[in-house]
Formats: structure tokens, C-alpha cells, sequence
């Protein structure tokens, strides 16, 4: 065993995570019963889809209780996905802003190069338990999708992709790997055409198949118990970058930044340190052509308090209550709602909620692809831009953990075509 | 009582089935839809759910989807729905009006506003899809007051303990859902949903109407007859929609777009 694993909470197989929700101890281990981050996250769906969310609440509350089911999320996260992921310290692009160190939590090292595998991995768990021999997704960027296909294909579950027809052009490789992987995607065409309508076939889906059908979510948002089980799957996230904090720097970070869609590699990462509150969060949403011009991503930066997809939450609406057409560079973080945990974090001040431009996030993405030989996703580039900017007023003994979410290879016709070239 | 109460009750003590078409206000447009609800009083609609549209309404099928779509692009708001239940009211006064959309309009203006100006407008009813009975305290705190009924669904996969909870808190009535899915799908089984509506009975006097892919005269009259009525909404959207591609907003063809309620108005009747 190397000297990491031995810190790393995991290690030891089949402990229970002490952040497993709903313990009562304090603020931050909700949600409560009723799936409420304050005045946030609930159950919010057509009266077909209850018993489902019900029973899936049960069944998670009885199996994140028994160690034998984190013993087999634990042995996938090392054998199958390759965890830990290491933390890097990118000290040519540190050095460049001459503040604190930037250290990259490496998410895009993990098989099918993204965070979603923890989620797909920690729910295909579920499935399975519950005997469901059918599994349905929706995704944006693809990386969930590719992430459902994958855990399907390994159990050997039928599996049907939901994703914006916008989205199947913007990222026609993740679609491909998908289809390898015997998933079916299915290109939607109803509203905007993205994130946001892909969430609602599959919802539509799920209504119509949902005796044998187990949903998938791939962000921290839907109704309970979603919220609470899909960042309980990502919060190995900041349970690895605590320990490793610790071990390799002898403390707990000034700054955690991750980027912000639906939120669950942002809340994967915060989750484990929201009691340390010497350490300052900062989610990152999508600033797209800049939140001065509606044309943006940012629900918590410029959005209200509504109910979306099953929760309420900040979403994007307009003054009649009419969800809002979501502009980003980045098709992971083109959604106009965020989950449920993130807006309660944002009201009670734990968590400081900021947005970068397209072009910052472009820029960021070019910075670490020449600087560190990592080519980061769009998504996590938006995290990385504003790491980047606030290193520069820390000093540098002082080190902010980044979360790089994905791999960027999904993302090179995105930024070739916006340079004008065709791959 | 509520006019939605007194309205069915009626209907019932005369030994009828109640009726209740669904359509989107502001498709094809907002004066076209009050022509619409007229006519289909006239046509034997005994109440009328108007679909206050939504961006996202991930409980409908197609259909209504095209629907919603359809009116939000004549800018339809909440302030619109309002405006036609007034305008509706100025020469009705009789037939009971249940609002039906999704919660997140209702969170931008505000529980208190939206109760407050439905009811000002004439509206009996609120139905919210996304708002299960769990969620909906506040709600309800609002509508009793003013004599609004709050009708939730039930499914067939409503639990035990789910229906009792709806039982306590519905008025109006309990709108049953045939299958599942989303509006606008085909009915599989109706000796399933016979059993269903029995048991159903067994919990509750009220009203038991069934709705989700009643589309014909058939369909209509097998679910009219185990339960005490039938709400027709996607095969009655998809006829108004065909006003926007033709632009016809003249008597006949409103009296074409509403046809299918008067035949199963007859055929309930005969």
C-alpha cells in the first residue's frame, strides 16, 4: 500500500464516510428528511415519479448505512476508475501569477476522464440493488452520458442517453463513445435543444418506464434523494484532497475553486471541508458572454429562487416564471438551474457563488495546455480562470485547490472552430 | 361550496358524467382562447382546465409541450391566463375554471399574488403538477381562505400512505391518472384502472375524473365508466394547434377545433 492510500478515507475498505447525509450533528449534514437544504432542494415532481423518488430514498438510506456497499464503491474507485486522483501543483502556471500556489485536484485523470464516473459508479449500485435492468440518463457535455454508458455496459444494463440535440453536434466524440459502449443516444429536440430538455425527456421517460427503469441523474440537482446521494458519491472528491492536503503540505487549503453547472464536482469537493471554515470556497459559474448581457449561465450570480427539475433552487427565469435560454461556451455548464445545496451555501455565506466569461475560460484553457501539458476541459477551465485570478492576491505561501472536473479531448473541435481551424 | 363542487355535484345528481376539456391559454391566442372555452360550454364541457404554458413541462407529452410553446410565443404570462378567466367570466359566471401548469411561475410572482389575483379573476381551481401534497402547505394555506380547491393527482403508482395524504388535503376533485407516462399516451389497461378508481372510492366521496390518453368516444366512455368523468386534454390541444397553421380564427373553425368534445359529450349523454 502506498503512503497516500494510507491517508486517504476510502483506504481503509468499507468505512462509512462520516459526510453521509441527514446525521443531525449540525448545519452541514442535510439535508433533512424531507430532502431541504434550508428553503432549498425538496421533491418537486408529477405525482407518477413519487413512489420511485421515495423508494430510492429508502433503499439509499438503508445502503450508505452498511459498510459492504462503500467496501464496493471503495473497490471501484481504486481498481476500476483508478482513485485516488493525485493533486498537482501546477508551478508554471503558479508562477506566472506570483501568488499562491495553484494545485489541481485531477478529476480528468480518472477513467472516462471526467468526475462523473463516481456518481454513475456509485448509482449503477443502486440499480443494481434494486434490480432494475434498465438505466436512462440525459447529459450535456456527454461526459455523464459517457459515464452511464460505461457502468451500463459493465453491468450489462440497457441504456438510453438522453441529450440536446444541440449537444450531439457541439460534441459528436462523447456521442460516438457512448454508442461503442452499446448505449443509445437519443438527440433531443423539443425546447432549446440542450441540457434543460434532455432532463426533461428523460424525466418523461422514467414516468413512462418506471417500473424497470432506474434514472441516472448526473448532477446534484433533481428531486431528493438525488441531491444528497450524488454529492455523497463526488464528496471522495474532497475527502482525497483533504487528506492529501494534509499529507502533502501539512495543512488544509486557503482556497477550493471548482467550476459550477449543476454543481457535483464543485459539491464534491466542498462538502468535506465546509466545517473548516478557515478554508475559502469559491464555485465558479458561467459567465458566457458576461452576466451584464443575459447571455450567461449563472443562475446563482444572476438568477432567483424557483423550482426546476424536482427542487427548488436559483434557477433562470424570467418575470413570468419562464425557465430561460442558457448561453456558455461550455455545454457541462449550459444549464439554468443549479442544485439545491449550492443556492443554501450561497445564502448563508459559506460559499462565495463568482462567473467568468467564455473568453476567460478560453484563455485559462490555453494557459494550462502550454504552461502544464494539460489540455483541461471547458468546464473546468471556467474553475481554473478564476484560481488564476484570485492566486494573484494570495500570497505565496498560501495554496488554492482546484478542482480540474474533466479532460479537455471532448473540447478540441469546440476551440479549433472558435480559432478557425477544422480538425 | 365552490362553484367547482356545486358545478359537479349537479352533474351528478343527474346522473351524468362530468366532462372536462383541457387547452393551453394563449394558443392559438388570448381572445381565440376564450372563443374556445365558450364553445366548449357549448359543446357539453361541464369545467375547463386552463393550462397556464411552461417552458419545461416535463409531465406532458408532445402535444401539449407544442401547445405551451405555441402560447409562450405569443407571449403569454400568467397576467394573460388572468386576463382570460376575467374576460371568460364577463358572460359565464356558471362553469368552474381549474388553472393547471407547473410551480416555478407561481414561485416568480409569488404564492400570495397568484392566489390572490386567480381568484379576483373568476379561477375555482388550481391544479400543479410538479407540487406534490408534501410541498404544497403553503400553499393550501392561501387557496382555502378563498374557497380555491387544490386538486392533486394520483397515479398508479400512488402509495398507501401517498393517498391518504391526498385524500386529506384535495377539494374539487381527484384527478386520476390513467397510466404511466405523460399526457397525450395510449391507455393499456382499463380493467387495471377500473380496480384502481374502486379502491380509490373505498377513501374518499370525492369526485373521481380520469385523465392521460382519453383521445376518442371509446376511450372516453370505458374510463367514464368507472369513475364519475373524463378530462380530454392532447387529442382536444392537437386540433387547436392545427388554428395556428391554418391562421382560421372564425366560428366554424373554432366549432371544427372543439368537435371531438362535442362527440363525446353525445356519446357520455347517450
Amino acid at each position: 500500500m502506498s503512503a497516500l492510500e494510507t491517508v486517504v478515507p476510502g483506504a481503509a475498505p468499507g468505512t462509512v464516510p462520516d459526510t453521509i447525509a441527514s446525521t443531525g450533528q449540525d448545519q452541514f449534514s442535510g439535508p433533512d428528511v424531507h430532502g431541504h437544504f434550508g428553503q432549498y432542494g425538496g421533491v418537486f415532481v408529477g405525482e407518477t415519479l413519487m413512489a420511485a423518488v421515495e423508494e430510492l430514498d429508502q433503499v439509499y438510506r438503508k445502503l450508505s448505512k452498511e459498510p459492504s456497499f462503500w467496501q464496493a464503491f471503495d473497490h471501484d474507485m481504486k481498481h476500476y476508475v483508478g482513485r485516488p486522483s493525485p493533486l498537482y501543483y501546477a508551478e508554471r502556471l503558479s508562477k506566472k501569477f506570483g501568488g499562491a500556489k495553484i494545485v489541481l485536484k485531477r478529476e480528468d485523470l480518472n477513467h472516462t476522464g471526467a468526475h462523473k464516473i463516481n456518481n454513475t459508479i456509485g448509482q449503477a449500485l443502486l440499480a443494481k440493488y434494486m434490480g432494475k435492468p434498465r438505466i436512462i440518463a440525459e447529459t450535456g457535455a456527454g461526459q455523464h452520458g459517457v459515464a452511464s454508458a460505461t457502468v451500463a455496459a459493465r453491468l450489462g444494463l440497457e441504456c438510453h442517453v438522453y441529450m440536446g440535440a444541440e449537444d450531439v453536434q457541439r460534441q459528436s466524440a462523447n456521442v460516438y463513445r457512448m454508442k461503442l459502449m452499446g448505449a443509445n443516444v437519443i438527440p433531443v429536440t423539443s425546447g432549446s435543444r440542450t441540457l434543460k430538455d434532455a432532463l426533461n425527456e428523460a424525466l418523461r421517460d422514467w414516468a413512462t418506464n418506471v417500473d424497470n427503469t432506474y434514472y441516472i441523474i448526473g448532477t446534484v440537482a433533481g428531486p431528493h434523494p438525488y441531491p444528497m446521494l450524488v454529492r455523497d458519491f463526488q464528496a471522495i472528491i474532497g475527502r482525497e484532497a483533504r487528506a492529501q492536503s494534509l499529507q502533502e503540505y501539512g495543512r488544509l487549503p486557503d482556497a477550493l475553486v471548482a467550476c459550477v453547472g449543476g454543481g457535483s464536482n464543485a459539491i464534491g469537493l466542498f462538502h468535506p471541508f465546509l466545517r473548516d471554515s478557515d478554508v475559502a470556497i469559491y464555485g465558479v459559474e458561467a459567465g458566457g458572454d458576461g452576466v451584464e448581457t443575459g447571455r450567461h449561465a449563472a443562475p446563482l450570480s444572476a438568477g432567483k429562487p424557483g423550482v426546476l427539475h424536482g427542487n427548488r433552487t436559483y434557477v433562470m427565469s424570467d418575470a413570468n416564471g419562464q425557465i430561460m435560454e442558457t448561453h456558455s461556451v461550455s455545454a457541462g455548464l449550459d444549464y439554468p438551474g443549479v442544485g439545491p445545496e449550492h443556492a443554501w451555501l450561497k445564502d448563508i455565506g459559506r460559499a462565495n457563488y463568482v462567473s467568468v466569461t467564455d473568453t476567460e475560460a478560453l484563455d485559462a484553457f490555453r494557459m494550462l495546455c502550454r504552461l502544464e501539458g494539460i489540455i483541461p476541459a471547458l468546464e473546468s477551465a471556467h474553475g481554473l480562470a478564476y484560481a488564476c485570478k484570485l492566486a494573484a492576491t494570495m500570497r505565496p505561501d498560501q495554496f488554492i485547490v482546484v478542482n480540474l472536473s474533466g479532460r479537455g479531448d471532448k473540447d478540441i473541435h469546440t476551440v479549433a472552430k472558435i480559432d478557425g481551424i477544422t480538425v | 361550496m365552490s362553484r367547482l363542487t356545486a358545478c359537479i355535484d349537479a352533474v351528478k345528481a343527474a346522473n351524468r358524467k362530468v366532462l372536462i376539456p383541457y387547452l393551453v391559454a394563449g394558443d392559438p391566442d388570448a381572445d381565440t382562447t376564450v372563443a374556445l372555452m365558450h364553445q366548449l360550454v357549448s359543446d357539453g364541457a361541464d369545467v375547463i382546465e386552463l393550462g397556464m404554458p411552461f417552458s419545461d413541462p416535463s409531465s406532458d407529452g408532445a402535444i401539449i409541450q407544442l401547445g405551451a410553446e405555441r402560447a409562450l410565443r405569443q407571449g403569454t404570462g400568467l397576467q394573460t391566463v388572468f386576463g382570460i378567466v376575467s374576460s371568460f367570466r364577463t358572460s359565464n359566471q356558471t362553469t368552474p375554471i381549474v388553472l393547471m401548469g407547473y410551480l416555478n411561475p407561481l414561485e416568480a410572482i409569488g404564492y400570495d399574488s397568484f392566489v390572490t389575483q386567480a381568484a379576483d379573476a373568476g379561477a375555482d381551481g388550481i391544479l400543479i403538477v410538479d407540487l406534490p401534497v408534501s410541498e404544497a402547505q403553503s400553499l393550501l394555506a392561501l387557496t382555502r381562505p378563498r374557497n380555491l380547491d387544490m386538486i392533486f393527482l394520483v397515479a398508479p403508482t400512488t402509495t398507501e400512505s401517498r393517498l391518504n395524504a391526498i385524500c386529506e388535503n384535495s377539494s374539487g376533485y381527484i384527478y386520476y391518472v390513467s397510466l404511466k407516462g405523460v399526457t397525450g399516451a395510449a391507455i393499456i389497461d382499463t380493467g387495471e384502472i377500473g380496480a384502481r378508481v374502486s379502491a380509490l372510492r373505498q377513501r374518499t366521496d370525492l369526485p373521481i375524473v380520469v385523465g392521460f390518453g382519453i383521445k376518442d368516444t371509446a376511450s372516453a366512455n370505458a374510463m367514464a365508466a368507472i369513475s364519475d368523468g373524463v378530462i380530454v386534454g392532447s387529442a382536444l390541444v392537437q386540433k387547436i394547434g392545427e388554428l395556428t397553421e391554418s391562421g382560421k380564427r372564425d366560428a366554424t373553425a373554432i366549432g371544427d377545433s372543439t368537435a371531438l368534445i362535442k362527440q363525446i359529450r353525445l356519446s357520455l349523454d347517450a
